[in-house]
Formats: C-alpha cells, sequence, structure tokens
C-alpha cells in the first residue's frame, strides 16, 4: 500500500504528529553548515503543477533537493495541456519516466487522488482546487509551535482564520491541522464566502475577535471573486475584514499574525507585516522547506510507517 | 526463546572505559582539541562515561552526540525516523572528532557517521571509540579505542548498558 | 429480416399487469401462441425456464445512446445490445446527439438504425428547443408524425417559464408529452455534487437541490395552468417527490421516473473523487434516497428509467470539474433496482415495463399483458441469480459503472424482442 501525503484529515492525528516532530529535525539540518543530506539519493520527485504557483513549487524543488533527490518539473498553464491528452495520459508518461512521487498541484479539488489510482508513486498534494494544502497546514502548524514554544499540544489556542473560507485549501488544510492538535477555531467571512455547510464557529465581525485570539491567520482575498458577485466591489471588503492600522494595533502582543502568501496588499492586508513583532510570514516560508523535507523523507525515505 | 549470557559485569565496563580513556589522552597527547561525540542512540551514556573519565584523569572535554539516520545507506530498505538529534557544542572545524558508539559491527552507521560529522564542518581527524567490537565488518573501518573484542555469530545480539554486556543468542527453528 | 424463433418456455412465473401466475408460454412468428400449463414443445425449440420470472420486456424512457455524433462512447448498436441484455425491448433515445434529434432527418435516421440492428425497439424522443438551445421550438407535429411522443432537452432543463408554457400549450393539443430535466441553471453554475456537508467539507461547487425542486414547482404550476401532462426525468430530492405526490393527489397528470442510482448512491461516494459517481442530477443525501424510493414504492414515481450516459475512459479520467456527468445503467438497472427496492415484483416489473410503457406511448406493443395474440416482448430474470458486474462482458462500448464489481441480485436469463431470443443464458446473440 503507497503512503501518500493528500490532506490532513487522511494523514492522520499519528503521522501529523511524527510529520511535525520530523520538521523539527530538518529545521535543524537547514541550520547547519552543509543544510544538505543524502538521505534520498537516488530518488526522483516529480513537480506536476497544473495551476502557477512560483514559490511553491520552489520550496517543494529546494526541500527535495536538500534530500538530494533528483527533481523535474512539469509546469503547465491548464490552456495549454493538450486537450486530446487526458491527465490519465501525461501522468503515466511520465511514470514512465521512473519517479518516486509526484508533487501535485491542480485548480480541481480530488486530483492527487485520481493521480494516485494511474501510478505506483507516491502522491503529495501541493494544492488541489478548494480542498486541501496540508503542507502548508504543517508548516502553519509548526510554525505556531516553534513561535509560542510549545510541542504538539494546542489546546487553549485560539485562532481566527479571516477572509475567503469557502474557497480556500489553506483555510480547510489548516483548520483541519489545529483542530487536530487541540485548537480552537473560528472562521471570520461574510456569508458568502462561507461554504454551504460549516462545523466551525463563524462570525462576520472581525473587530469582535481579533484583540482575542492567540493567532490571526489572514487568508488571501482574490480580486477575481469581487467580480462575481460575492461579495461587492469597492472598499466594502476591506473595511470589514482587512488587517488595517487599528486591527493591527488591537492585536495582542503575544499573537502571531499569519498568512500563506502572496499578500493582496490593499485588499486583505492594508499594514506591512514585516513591521509586525507579531508576523510569521518570513518563518513559514522558511519552514516551509523543512516542512516539505519532512513529507518527502517520510514517504520516501522512511520506507513507510515505522515499525 | 532466547538465550542470554553475560560477559562483561559492570565493573569491567568501568575498566574498559577507564583504560580507553587513558588512551584517547596518550594517543592525542592531552586533550586539546578533542571532542567527543557519541552516536545516537547506544553512544551517547558511552560518550559521558568516557568524558567524565577524561576528565578525572586530564581534562574536561566537550561532549555532543550526532544522529545518522539522515545520512545512512540503507534508507527505504528499512524503515526510520529521526527521533533523535545532532548535538555538536563547538566548531568541528579543525577539531579531532572521537566518535564514541557501543558495539561496532557492519561499520555502516560509522560510515553515515562520517558523512553526518563533515556537513558540521572539516575536522583535523575523526577517531572511533567502542566498548564493543563484534566483527563482521562490510566497509573497510576499523576502531582506534576498543573497550573489547567479542567475536559473534551474525544470529546473535549484543546488549551494552553500563551494567554489562550480554549476549542474546536468538534460537531459530532447530 | 430476421428469423423468428418459434419456442416455448416452460416452467417458470408469469408476471405482468393482470397478476402472477405459474404458466408455460408458446412464441410463434413473433406472437405470443398459447399459455397453459405443461405444454409440449412440438416442433418449437423448449427453453426450460424453471424457477424464472416471465415479464414483459422492460422500457427504459431514458437512454443516451450517443449515435450519431459520439461513436466512441456507444453506437445506437452497442446501445441496443446492452439494453437487450438488461432486459429491455424499448428503449427511449434521448436527443443530445450531434445533430440534435429536432428535425425529421435526424429521427429517422435513428429508428432506421434501431431497426436494422434488431436488438430491441428504439425510440427516438425529440427535443423541446431546437438544438436544445431553449430559444425557439422544435416543430412537435413534423416529429409527432414520425413517431415521437416524447419531447426533451434532456441535459438541460428548459429556462425560459415564458417558452415552457408556450411549449406545453401547443404539444398538449398533439397528444405528445414534455419531459423535463429539472435544473435551474443560474443555480448550478460549476457545480459537480450535491450541495450539502460533503461538497463543503471536499471543497467542490455544489448543485443545491433547489436548483430542481423549483423547476419541478414551476413546470407542475404550468402543467396545471395549460392542462397539459409534464413528465419529470431523473427525480432526486426528498421536496420533489414531495412535490409530484401532491400535484397526482390534486389530479394533475404529472408523471415522474427515478434512476437506480439515485436509490442507491449518496453524495458521499464522491470523497473518493472518482469521476463515475459525477452526474446530473447529483448523487443526494441518504435521507433523499429514502424519499424516492418511497416515491417509487408508493406510484408517485411512476417508473424507473436509467439515464444510461456512456463515455469513453479518455472523457472521464479528467478532473472532477472537467469529466462529463453521466454512468451507464442499462445492464445493471435490474440488479440494482431489487436489491434496493423493498416490494414485491408485480411492483418492481411495473416501474420498469408496463409504466414507462405507457408514459412512452409504446403500450401497443410493449408492456403488454402476456396474453394470446399480444407481441412476444419478454424478460425471462433468474431472480435469485447473485452476480457481480464483469467490465469486460459489458455490452456497452464505455465503462462508466460504479457498480463494476459490486454483488447484484436478479439478472436476466433471456430476452425475447419481437419473438425472437435476442440474449440467451445472459449473452448477446447477436
Amino acid at each position: 500500500m503507497t503512503l501518500h501525503f493528500r490532506s490532513v484529515e487522511e494523514a492522520g492525528a499519528e503521522r501529523i504528529h511524527r510529520l511535525l516532530d520530523l520538521t523539527e529535525h530538518m529545521a535543524a539540518v537547514g541550520r547547519r553548515p552543509n543544510p544538505k543530506v543524502p538521505a534520498l539519493r537516488g530518488k526522483t520527485v516529480c513537480n506536476l503543477f497544473f495551476e502557477d504557483s512560483t514559490r511553491t513549487r520552489m520550496s517543494f524543488d529546494l526541500a527535495a533537493k536538500r534530500l538530494s533527490a533528483d527533481t523535474m518539473t512539469l509546469a503547465v498553464s491548464s490552456s495549454s495541456v493538450n486537450k486530446g491528452e487526458s491527465l490519465r495520459d501525461t501522468v503515466e508518461t511520465l511514470d514512465a519516466m521512473g519517479v518516486d512521487a509526484f508533487v501535485v498541484r491542480h485548480r480541481t479539488s480530488g486530483v492527487p487522488w485520481q493521480v494516485a489510482g494511474w501510478t505506483p508513486a507516491a502522491v503529495i498534494n501541493a494544492g488541489d482546487g478548494w480542498h486541501a494544502h496540508p503542507t502548508q497546514a504543517l508548516l502553519d502548524a509548526y510554525t505556531i509551535r516553534q513561535r509560542r514554544g510549545i510541542a504538539n499540544d494546542f489546546s487553549g489556542l485560539k485562532v481566527a482564520v479571516v477572509g475567503d473560507i469557502r474557497h480556500s485549501r489553506v483555510a480547510r488544510s489548516t483548520t483541519d491541522i489545529l483542530q487536530l492538535l487541540g485548537a480552537e477555531v473560528v472562521h471570520v467571512a461574510p456569508r458568502t464566502l462561507l461554504p454551504p455547510t460549516s462545523d466551525v464557529a463563524t462570525t462576520s465581525n472581525f473587530d469582535d475577535v481579533v484583540g482575542d485570539v492567540d493567532v490571526v491567520y489572514m487568508l488571501r482575498m482574490q480580486r477575481e471573486r469581487m467580480g462575481e458577485g460575492l461579495v461587492p466591489d469597492g472598499g466594502e471588503y476591506s473595511r470589514r475584514f482587512a488587517l488595517d492600522e487599528r486591527r493591527a494595533s488591537a492585536l495582542r502582543p503575544d499573537a502571531l499574525l499569519m498568512h500563506p502568501g502572496p499578500m493582496n496588499r490593499g485588499v486583505e492586508m492594508m499594514v506591512d507585516p514585516t513591521e509586525l513583532l507579531q508576523s510569521t510570514v518570513l518563518d513559514q516560508v522558511t519552514n516551509g522547506i523543512a516542512s516539505r523535507m519532512a513529507v518527502l523523507f517520510e514517504l520516501l525515505g522512511s520506507g513507510g510507517i515505522e515499525e | 526463546m532466547s538465550h542470554r549470557k553475560q560477559v562483561l559485569g559492570p565493573d569491567d565496563v568501568r575498566r574498559a572505559v577507564t583504560r580507553m580513556a587513558h588512551e584517547v589522552i596518550e594517543r592525542n597527547r592531552g586533550v586539546d582539541g578533542v571532542v567527543l561525540l557519541g552516536m545516537q542512540r547506544g553512544g551517547v551514556w558511552l560518550a559521558q562515561l568516557l568524558g567524565s573519565e577524561i576528565a578525572r584523569i586530564a581534562a574536561t572535554v566537550p561532549i555532543g552526540t550526532i544522529d545518522v539516520s539522515l545520512h545512512r545507506d540503507d534508507i527505504g530498505l528499512r524503515p526510520v525516523s529521526p527521533g533523535t538529534s545532532s548535538d555538536v557544542p563547538v566548531e568541528v572545524q579543525g577539531a579531532t572528532v572521537v566518535l564514541v558508539d557501543d558495539v561496532l559491527y557492519t561499520g555502516r552507521t560509522v560510515r553515515a557517521a562520517l558523512d553526518a560529522v563533515s556537513d558540521f564542518g572539516r575536522p583535523q581527524a575523526i577517531q572511533l571509540a567502542v566498548l564493543i567490537d563484534r566483527g563482521h565488518r562490510e566497509l573497510p573501518i576499523r576502531p582506534d579505542f576498543i573497550g573489547k573484542n567479542l567475536p559473534t555469530s551474525s544470529d546473535e545480539e549484543v546488549e551494552v548498558t553500563p551494567d554489562g554486556v550480554i549476549i542474546i543468542e536468538s534460537e531459530l527453528s532447530t | 429480416m430476421m428469423q423468428q424463433h418459434n419456442m416455448v418456455l416452460v416452467g417458470a412465473t408469469v408476471i405482468d399487469e393482470t397478476g402472477e401466475r405459474r404458466a408455460d408460454v408458446r412464441v410463434r412468428e413473433g406472437t405470443i401462441a398459447e399459455i397453459g400449463s405443461d405444454l409440449s414443445a412440438g416442433d418449437d425449440e423448449l427453453v426450460d425456464v424453471t424457477g424464472c420470472i416471465v415479464a414483459p420486456g422492460f422500457v427504459d424512457l431514458h437512454t443516451h445512446l450517443r449515435e450519431p455524433g459520439m461513436p466512441e462512447a456507444e453506437t445506437i448498436e452497442t446501445g441496443s445490445r446492452a439494453a437487450a441484455l438488461g432486459g429491455y425491448t424499448a428503449v427511449v433515445a434521448m436527443p443530445n446527439t450531434d445533430p440534435t434529434q429536432d428535425c425529421v432527418e435526424v429521427v429517422e435516421f435513428v429508428s432506421k438504425r434501431g431497426r436494422e440492428v434488431g436488438l430491441c425497439d428504439v425510440r427516438p424522443s425529440g427535443s423541446i428547443t431546437i438544438g436544445r438551445a431553449g430559444t425557439h421550438l422544435t416543430p412537435f407535429a413534423e416529429l409527432a408524425a414520425v413517431g415521437v411522443h416524447i419531447f426533451t432537452d434532456d441535459g438541460l432543463g428548459v429556462q425560459d417559464e415564458g417558452l415552457m408554457r408556450r411549449a406545453l400549450e401547443y404539444a398538449g393539443e398533439l397528444g405528445v408529452v414534455l419531459a423535463q430535466h429539472c435544473e435551474v441553471a443560474s443555480l448550478t453554475k460549476g457545480a459537480v455534487m450535491h450541495e450539502g456537508e460533503c461538497c463543503s467539507h471536499l471543497g467542490l461547487p455544489g448543485w443545491p437541490a433547489l436548483a430542481e425542486e423549483l423547476m419541478v414547482h414551476r413546470d407542475i404550476e404550468l402543467s396545471r395552468l395549460t392542462g397539459s401532462p409534464v413528465h419529470l426525468l431523473h427525480l432526486s430530492t426528498a421536496r420533489s417527490v414531495e412535490m409530484v405526490r401532491a400535484a397526482k393527489t390534486d389530479g394533475l397528470v404529472v408523471t415522474a421516473e427515478a434512476t437506480p442510482h439515485h436509490i442507491s448512491l449518496n453524495d458521499e461516494r464522491l470523497a473518493s473523487f472518482d469521476t463515475r459517481f459525477k452526474v446530473n442530477p447529483p448523487l443526494r443525501t441518504t435521507a433523499d434516497i429514502e424519499a424516492v424510493k418511497e416515491g417509487l414504492l408508493d406510484g408517485t414515481i411512476d417508473a424507473i428509467a436509467t439515464d444510461h450516459a456512456p463515455h469513453p475512459p479518455v472523457a472521464k479520467d479528467r478532473p472532477l470539474d472537467e469529466a462529463p456527468p453521466g454512468m451507464l445503467g442499462l445492464e445493471t438497472a435490474l440488479g440494482v433496482a431489487r436489491s434496493q427496492l423493498d416490494c414485491s415484483w408485480q411492483h418492481l416489473l411495473g416501474a420498469m415495463s408496463w409504466r414507462p410503457a405507457k408514459i412512452a406511448g409504446i403500450d401497443d406493443r410493449h408492456g403488454r399483458p402476456i396474453a394470446v395474440g399480444e407481441s412476444a416482448n419478454l424478460a425471462v430474470i433468474d431472480p435469485d441469480s447473485q452476480w457481480e458486474v464483469d467490465p469486460s462482458a459489458l455490452a456497452s462500448r464505455s465503462r462508466n459503472t460504479p457498480f463494476i464489481g459490486v454483488g447484484l441480485t436478479a439478472r436476466i436469463r433471456h430476452t425475447v424482442f419481437e419473438g425472437r431470443i435476442v440474449v440467451r443464458d445472459g449473452k448477446a446473440t447477436a
């Protein structure tokens, strides 16, 4: 049975705990004079990115290289995929080149599951539609752990995730991992940007929570959504849900301000986070390498579940 | 059902470690630039013990640990999960690193340790101290300081603690 | 012209609209020649069907044969064969072909091809609007003159209320039936599955039940206003069933159908992201499934219709938003329906044979009582057969069915079409 890393839910608590601990090791490796280990020498990792994303792709690429794996990248914008070639054909062709793991990003939910049906290689989800982005969740949880000096028990921690929850795989995966670790999560969004049903506490009043929570997690708000009639045009979204000067100063001094990047300045971020002590934005990027190394090592290096 | 045979008692262990401590000091003409690195996991307590003996006889030496799980050559063949880490307290560059492990067997873990140490810098020399050398080398690795040579067969296991050394013979099908 | 088979079916239980009885059935020159007990074969072939049920052949109100236009998915020949293997002696062929069945030429092409293949009665439906574009009415009378009885824009619902009203008024006086694929398009943009807890969890755009229910309500009221009959395709939600029940109580001529997959599979199947579970209307919740089953059991829903929708692997092996909706149905309908509905064989057969025959306007030859002089269109069923779908044995050109490897009960042993054995021992004879 091939092991994959496709969603927090699928991975389960035991693996998540182990991966967080493994991330710690990989972060230590990253601090050495030579931040590279031969652990995955001879393994081939293929980045299959159907959606534009330079940062995540580079992060995975570097993570693989730090473990001495070979990498190859197929970056496809959906319009350039040969319409006659099905997704399956693409996967099977690449698989024939000898791939040990596929890192897949696609604008449609579920593609990493479909891909796994067409290759014996391990599949890592780098973001599927609105559904999941588990490596983001891992690096987010690790960042909180590191900045707060806590281990894997987040009980008592209150987190507000703010923005377009409905269309956000980051919101789903990060909420899943936070709840798995015992944190309390609230989603802050207008009704039109929430999923049809939700088993997480919700509010559309950002000001009610901004000064209370331990973590404020800002989601990227795409300008296109305004064109879809989900929120009115103009400054209304920003007035209600952006992190502006007033809300930034309402943050507790020991609170964390997180954002998965890239930021839409002037939309959900009205202040420069690098000027805020509470910001973890750069840590998140650094931790992205370590957490992706942890996932790659778990799937390709450790030979599966530890005995 | 397994057969357990004690081949060394706690006093034997102490005596061997003391002798090794003298040898380390003699070989390196003192302890300048020497750092002990216990190999995770079995060599960690031994490095502490060796270190405190050296400190008693001559002077304190820095003691650290080295985890080799990311440098092994059998990754993918055996499940492995680094639950331990490397803690290298001083600059490795130009130092004399003494790797410390409880048992030397095939030599593959030591080879991985040589790689792992070089990630931290370029030592002037790397020496190897083991309490037990049980034979069956698969690589050209030899110890500099040995507690005891203990020939074993490959279906035996060797258990080493401060309380002594035990050979465990697993009873394979008759 | 194919050779007739003269045969005696011996040892079965005959079930039709009139009742259930043990009887042997003799078929000669395409019609039922004799019914009795312990009939001797004589010159006719003795077909031992002890333990089986002999029923009128099934009628599918909703099949996509894909010809003309999509031969890689299915052809009239492969689709007819699949139908025969499923016990169907007649199918209503949906009009979303290429070109559309909105003119006499295409309709006659389909009828003629069906006759050439000769494995079941292929009855083309017409579209309600030209090209199913939703703007101009198809010439109903012209198509009715060449035998079309059902008109539908299936695949799409007629969005314009005014147009639908005019269509019903016009069709009403011709004696034809308009059938609706109930879906308010503005509520289902981009949807790939039922809108509910599951889609929220999976991060997939959802198809709210209301999108179906609004049009069900609309067409029931338009039927009330115009006095014309309306048939509702593939009902899938509890509220839709309730509304049809009320409409029938009010005496309106509203008929409805439901598919085997809408009484057996729920929206949680999409958690596997397997595109075989993507259908229109989507798989709904367990509560909806129970309501649809209830509707079939109490007659609110008149018929089981397969919505047989073949798609080749290259089409389904795509991301969920790109994969076309639909699954096969002809060869598994009986097995799935029998395993899901707790009712008598007679009630089940009514839903698969005589009630759809009446809605399709072909009850002169199909779904008939098994009596001397009637056309020999029969399904011989092995009611206790336990079997599994073998993908290599499917007659359809496509393989998009989630019932592969699933255990089913009840299977077609033989199918007799116009007096010829077209399926013998579970295998097509041609």
